[in-house]
Formats: structure tokens, sequence, C-alpha cells
């Protein structure tokens, strides 16, 4: 047995709220696929960071799994067809982030064919084995980004000047309620994850792997324990149940409890030796890696109150929210709310045409009585519930104030960058102060600031090199003359001087001739 | 198809300020029952006083501060000043201290420092504090509890008392009033007395002063509710309480003679009521957790010294606004550490 010491020992974070999960209610049906829409929406940033190069041109025939951009680095991620088809156009079309905006998308039209690109060559054969730069080359190729939802560049992930990883932590805990994407996951494909999981130690070096789950989700473990049997024959993995307290699958939470550590707020978990990724990129990795196959599907959960049957759907990237929903029985008249993740910190939608991308795990539909109403904001009361809540201990009812005054150095003198926006203050706030937005409004003007900062000292710098410039060359100039008068004052040299400044003219001006003769 | 598209999060909000407000009004009814059966009707006369003049006061503020009336006016949180203010009134008090004690707490405690949130004093102490110090002799005048009085008088004698000063023919001041049992220990003590002595005298119950030991206990039931609710944190109460006990246990086991049992403190005048509804007050308070332990202490603190060595029976008034006033510093020295810092 291997000494596990990630996981060994459970810990508490500060704050968090025990929320009522929903979570059941989408598990009970199978997985299954929505009809091929009419049209997928695929926009090239499907990832945080720049864009990659576009390989394909409006009219091009596309085979399913066939590289849309190319990646040039690795904060670029490509985007591949998730099915057979035709480019019908690049335009703009709604997207989700930021709410209610559009981007550059390709529009495929699929030909319902669903022929694949040729993958053996883009599988890695004996992994176990494999040079780790070779494995992140491919799980890059593959278009891997983080599936939790913060889309992540996950080579970005495996490679970087950091201290050796140890530990590889396979997050399965969705925290939010009615997420129940990766539970679905690890029950339909635990072989999936493990193998991946294995894959994604390999390519960082890692010796171990925690498997963390939530301690309400009953036929996971088994379902992991069994296939860990099957796939883990080196006993590298561990599954770790932990308590289901909201946010603690967040990274730095999840984190804090499996360790007991804190990743430092200028650093990443990869100084603290450990590397969080989600299950779902785990499976996605062993897709990419074994079988050739890249990052074109991902499982969605449709779920609330507001739709007629909640279930987990594989969606192809691209497909419109609109048939998921029709997928999933249909909404209700009365919708109010469409949301993009979960109730506490998922993006509202604009419109149900967005399409779903690598980091859509959720598509939460609400009445008007299952959100919150139009109510009047109070004034702060102070009562501190929010203080008592926030995971990374911070005071949000003073990060408000300043706020609030404008006083942006302050709130940032507060750790407002510290805030991971989890939802938990603005929830239980008696006076339903809208606090998450507060805190991105004023993170927002910070960052503003911090660029108009810099530009500011970038001018300032180039204004005070060029007057140091100019004043040294006045400098100069004046000691030059001064050299000059000294000398002319000096008397006899000036006229040598001159005498001497008239041959060298002289010189000059004979020397081509002679050089023409 | 309409979507709304505010920031999360999108679950109806668990709270309200009014919800917040009534519970603390839910957990001062056994409070209050007690008193009405130790002292009569008097304590409801002066809560309804208390709470119209907090009221009116409260929305003439809302109008000259051109501020809506809803949703301020039914925030309860006047009522909760009000009723606060009201349980510190002995029972016969005449009517126009309420109004006082109101345009003391609503009007410059509350409205002048920028309305509801925004008050820098406990509004209902700010009350307390200007009718004690300008009414003195009104504000100690209380009633015998029920056991030692001749009669408590009824629901018509009362009104009569509150509103026109006169009593009936029947019953004198001299019959019907009575030192608290922290005026008599005062002073007993400043006498020379022995705190054993002065303790003999029939208003002083098993532990504390006789009923106020019991209006005390149900005081603390509620406030448990409110710490089950989560209403209130428990930083409050468990420091305030605490201190009292580590304060007084000391001093009284080497002069028992001359130093108040760690118990009688407690269970006399308003240690307890403080404890769970006055000095939790959140506006007016610490917001980090630890400063609410500092808060806590330091009421216990200056209200044992102001009882020991101050002019007033009671000190608890004084020791809460003295903390409001540190309530910046302590916050501001009590920050927790952020994650990863």
């Amino acid at each position: 047995m291997h000494d596990f010491e990630v996981g060994e020992h459970l810990y508490r974070f500060p704050g968090g709220l025990r929320l009522r999960h929903h979570k059941q209610i989408a598990c009970r049906d199978p997985l299954a696929r929505p009809d091929m829409p009419e049209a997928l929406y695929l926009p090239l940033q499907q990832h945080q960071g720049p864009v990659g190069e576009l390989l394909v041109q409006v009219g091009d025939r596309v085979l399913k799994g066939q590289p849309l951009s190319r990646a040039r680095n690795d904060r670029e991620v490509p985007v591949h067809a998730p099915t057979s088809g035709t480019i019908r156009e690049i335009r703009r079309w709604p997207v989700s982030w930021p709410p209610d905006s559009d981007a550059e998308c390709l529009v495929l039209e699929p030909d319902g064919e669903e022929t694949w690109t040729e993958t053996e060559s883009a599988a890695v054969e004996g992994w176990r084995q494999a040079d780790p730069a070779d494995l992140i080359e491919h799980i890059r190729a593959a278009g891997l980004a983080g599936l939790g939802g913060a889309m992540f560049p996950t080579a970005a992930k495996l490679r970087g000047d950091w201290p050796q990883v140890h530990t590889l932590i396979l997050n399965g805990s969705e925290c939010e309620p009615y997420i129940s994407c990766d539970e679905m996951l690890m029950r339909e494909r635990p072989g999936a994850i493990i193998e991946g999981g294995l894959i994604l130690a390999r390519a960082l070096g890692a010796e171990r792997v925690v498997i963390a789950i939530e301690d309400q989700m009953g036929a996971v473990d088994k379902s992991l324990s069994r296939a860990l049997a099957e796939h883990d024959p080196d006993d590298v993995c561990r599954i770790v149940e932990v308590t289901t307290i909201y946010p603690e699958g967040g990274e730095k939470q999840l984190i804090q409890v499996l360790t007991g550590a804190e990743v430092p707020h200028d650093g990443l978990p990869q100084d603290l030796g450990l590397a969080c990724l989600n299950v779902g990129t785990a499976a996605a990795t062993r897709d990419a890696v074994i079988e050739g196959k890249p990052l074109i599907e991902r499982i969605v959960t449709v779920s609330g109150p507001g739709i007629a049957h909640p279930r987990n759907l594989v969606a192809l990237l691209g497909t419109p929210v609109r048939d998921l929903l029709a997928a999933a029985g249909g909404r209700h008249d009365d919708l109010e709310r469409l949301v993009l993740g979960g109730p506490m910190s998922g993006l509202p939608l604009a419109t149900d045409r967005i399409p779903v991308t690598k980091g859509s795990n959720c598509i939460l539909v609400l009445r008007r009585q299952d959100t919150r109403r139009e109510q009047p904001v109070m004034p702060c009361i102070n009562c501190g519930e929010c203080v008592r809540v926030c995971p990374a201990s911070l005071l949000p009812q003073e990060l408000f104030k300043y706020l609030k005054a404008e006083e942006y150095d302050q709130a940032d003198s507060l750790d407002l960058f510290d805030c991971i926006e989890c939802g938990c203050c603005a929830h239980v706030c008696p006076s339903h102060i809208p606090l998450v937005d507060w805190y991105r409004h004023g993170k927002g003007v910070l960052r503003e600031r911090g660029i108009e900062d810099a530009r500011a000292q970038k001018a300032r710098q180039r204004f005070e090199a060029r007057e140091q410039r100019l004043s040294e060359e006045k400098q100069q100039r004046r000691r030059r003359r001064e050299q000059r008068e000294e000398k002319l004052r000096s008397g006899g040299n000036a006229k040598s001087e001159v005498q001497a400044a008239i041959e060298r003219a002289r010189a000059k001006s004979t020397g081509p001739d002679k050089e023409g003769d | 198809m309409k979507l709304t598209l505010a920031g999360p999060p999108h679950l109806p909000p668990i709270n309200t300020v009014s919800g917040v407000m009534k519970q603390v009004l839910y957990a001062l009814i056994p409070g209050i029952a007690a008193h009405v059966w130790f002292f009569g009707f008097g304590i409801l006369f002066q809560i309804a006083l208390a709470v119209g003049f907090a009221l009116a006061l409260e929305a003439v503020m809302l109008r000259l501060r051109d501020r809506p009336l809803e949703p301020f006016l039914t925030d309860y949180s006047a009522v909760v000043t009000a009723v606060l203010f009201a349980l510190c009134m002995p029972p016969l008090a005449p009517w126009w201290i309420a109004l006082t004690g109101m345009v003391f707490a609503i009007v410059v405690a509350k409205h002048f420092y920028g309305g509801l949130g925004h008050n820098l004093f406990n509004p209902a102490m700010v009350g307390f504090a200007a009718v004690i110090v300008a009414f003195p002799l009104d504000l100690s005048q209380w009633l015998a509890p029920r056991q030692l009085s001749p009669g408590l008088p009824g629901l018509w004698q009362t009104a009569q008392a509150i509103f026109t000063g006169s009593l009936p023919e029947a019953l004198t001041w001299d019959a019907l009033s009575q030192a608290t049992p922290l005026d008599a220990l005062k002073t007993g003590v400043a006498e020379n007395r022995l705190v054993t002595e002065i303790r003999d005298a029939p208003i002083f119950g098993d532990f504390g002063g006789l009923g106020w030991e019991w209006i005390a206990n149900f005081y603390a039931l509620g406030g448990f509710w409110l710490l089950y609710r989560r209403v209130i944190s428990w930083h409050v109460p468990v420091a305030l309480l605490a201190t009292v006990v580590v304060i007084t246990v000391p001093m009284w086991l080497m002069g028992p003679d001359i130093n108040p049992s760690p118990m009688q403190h407690i269970f006399s005048g308003a240690l307890v009521l403080a404890a769970f509804f006055i000095a939790t007050d959140p506006v007016s308070g610490c917001s980090t957790m630890k400063g609410r332990l500092v808060f806590g202490a330091g009421v216990a603190i200056l209200t044992l010294a102001i009882r020991r060595f101050g002019g007033y029976p009671d000190g608890v008034a004084f020791a809460v606004l003295l903390m409001n006033m540190a309530v910046p510093l302590i916050d501001r020295l009590t920050r927790p550490r952020t994650y990863g810092h």
C-alpha cells in the first residue's frame, strides 16, 4: 500500500452552506442523446485564453473529429468538428460569457452521416510507457479544457515552471445543487475516469491519484471501486468521500479539505505539489489518448423545476440550449430564468440559442417562483451572516461598503481578488444585496484601472526618459561649448585648430580627385 | 420568451430583514410574559407606548429624509428598538418618558446617522441613557414584585398612573415601589453593610433579585431560541456572560461579604437581556467573529465597573454605548486572515 498523504485526513474549510441537493431528479433516467440539431454553433473560444488558428473556410466539408482550429501554444485550445457536415458560415452568435453578448461562431450544418475522420494515428500506443511530453501534445491537440466549468486549458495545467507534482486530485465533487453530470459520468464510465486519471498522472509525473467524491453520492463509490479493481493494478488511485458543504468542490476549498493546506494567494496548486482536474476532463483525456478522439461532446445536466423531465444528456458541442430543453421534455410556460451552471454561481443566459461549449455542465431552468423576485434591496444591517459563510474568510459586508463608496483601493486591500464568487454571502444576506454583482463590478474596475495604471506608468516612464535624454543632451552641448570656449580662450591653440580644420577639409576635397585619376 | 439576466445566486433568498427582526420579537415573548407575571401590566403599556411613538417618529423621519415608507416602516427594526427600550422602563413610568426615549432612539441615534444600518450607537440604549440622565427619579420608581406587593395595580389603575401620574387612593408609591436589588446592593455596600446581610432583604430571591431572576431565565430561553435559529451568533452572549463569571468568581471567593456572587450579578438588572438581545444588535456591533468576543467581554467589564464604581446601579446601557464607540477599531484589529494569505 502507498502512504497516502492527501485525503488521509479530512479538514474543514471555514464558512460554506449546506444546501438541498436536488441532484437525484436528473439521475433517474439513463444518459440519452438529443436529436441531431439543424446546425451546430461553435465559438472558437471555448476556454480561458487566446483562440487558436482557424483551419477551415466557409463551404468546407468537415469530418467528425476533424480539427477546425489549431493550438500554437499551451494556452490555446483547438476546436474540432462534433459531427460531419459543411461549414455554412462564420457569424456572430449569442454566447454565455460575458452575459448577453455574442462572438464569432462557426456554423456547422450536419450531414447526418457522422463520418469519423481518421483517429488511429491520433491515439497513443502503450500510453503506460509513453513519454509525458508526448501525452501532453496529444491532450493539447485533442482540444481539452477543464470540463468542470472553468475551461482552463488542460495542457497548460500539466506542464509549467513549478515544483514536482506528487498528487493528482480528480474533482468529482460537484457541490452545487442540481448539477449531476459528473455523478452520472462516474456511474456510467468509472473505468474511463480511472484510466484518464492514470494518463494525467503520467503526464504530470504524479505518483498518486485521489478521486474526491461527495458523501451523498451513494452509487458512485461502488462503481468507482469496482473499476479501480480492474484498471488500477498498481494501486495508485484512491477514492475519498468529502462532506457535501457548498462550495467544497471549488479547487481551493477541495485542496483545503484534502490537505489542510491553502493555495497561496499568488500561487497555484502546483506550488503545493498538487494538480486538480475535473473527472470529466479525465474521461476526455482517456478518449483522446487511447482512442484518439478529440473533445467533441460532453454530458450536460438539464434540470430545475421549470423543465418537464430533468435528465442528463450527452450533447455535441455547439448544440443550442433550445435543443437540450426539447430533449428534456420541454420547458414550462412560465420560464423566467435560464442558468448555465448551478443556482449559486451559474451564469444567466439571455437566450436559448446559446450553444453548449466545453465548460457547460448544467442548464438550470427556473420559473418565476423558484428564483429571486425583484425585491427592494435594504441597507446592510451588518448582521455578519456573510462573514460566517464566506469560505475565503473575507469580510463581504465591508467589501460591499467600500465598493459602494467607490473606494476600490480599500476593497483591493481587503483582498477583493481572493473572492471566488461562490455566492454564499448573497444567498444568506437578509437585505438581499446582490453582493456577487458588486464584487464582479469592483474587480472589473480594478482590473481596468490596473491596465490604465500600467499604461500611465509606461507613459510616465517614457516621458521621464525623454526628459532625461533631452537634459543630458543639453548638458553635453553645454559641456562641448564650454570646452570649445576654453580652447579658444587659451589662445594659440585656436588658430592651429582652425588651421587643422582647413587642412582636413582640403585633404578631403583633393582626396577623390586623386582617386579619380 | 423573456429571460431575466440578474446575476447569481439564482435561488430565492433565505432571509429578510423583517424576518430577522420578527424572530427577535418572538424570542422576547417569554421574558415579557414573566415580566407581566411579576410586575403587572405596566410593561405592556410601556411597550405599546414606545412602539407607537417609535413608528410615528420613524414615519416622520422617513418623510423628512425623503425616503419611502415601504419597506422601511415595516422592517420591524423600530419595533425592536422600542420593545428593548420599554423592557428597561419601570412599569409605571409616565408616558412622556417613552416619548423622550424614542425621540433620542429613533430621531437622534438612528435617522440623524442615516437610518437603518447606519447608526453607530445602539438606538434603544441611546434612548435609555437619555431618559436615565434626564429623569433619574422617575426611573428609580420600580414596583415591588408580586410576592412583596400589597397588590399589583390592575389595568385601569396602571393606565391612570402612566397617563395622569395619579395612583388609586388605596395605593401609595411608598407601598408600591421598592428599590431594585441592584439599587439595594449599591446603597447597602456604600453604608458598609455586608453583602450577606443585604441579601437577607426580601427583594432578593434564590440567586438574584426576586422576580428578576425568573425574568432573566425567560430572556435566556428566548436567547437560546435565537441561537438555535441562528439569528444571533454565540460569540457575544458567551463572551459577555463568561467574562462576568471569570471576573466575579475570584472576587466573590476572596470576599463574599463585600462582593456579590456571580449569580447575583447575572440574574439582576439587564445583563441577560443585554447578553442575548442588546449587545447582539448587529448594526452597532462588531462584524468579525473575534471582534464579537471582544465586544461581549468589553460590555461585561464595563458593566461590572459601572456597577461597582459608577453612579448608576446598572451600567449595561452605558457599557454597550461605550463599546459601540470601539467597534470600528475592534473590527479593524480582528480581521480574519484571507484564504491563501
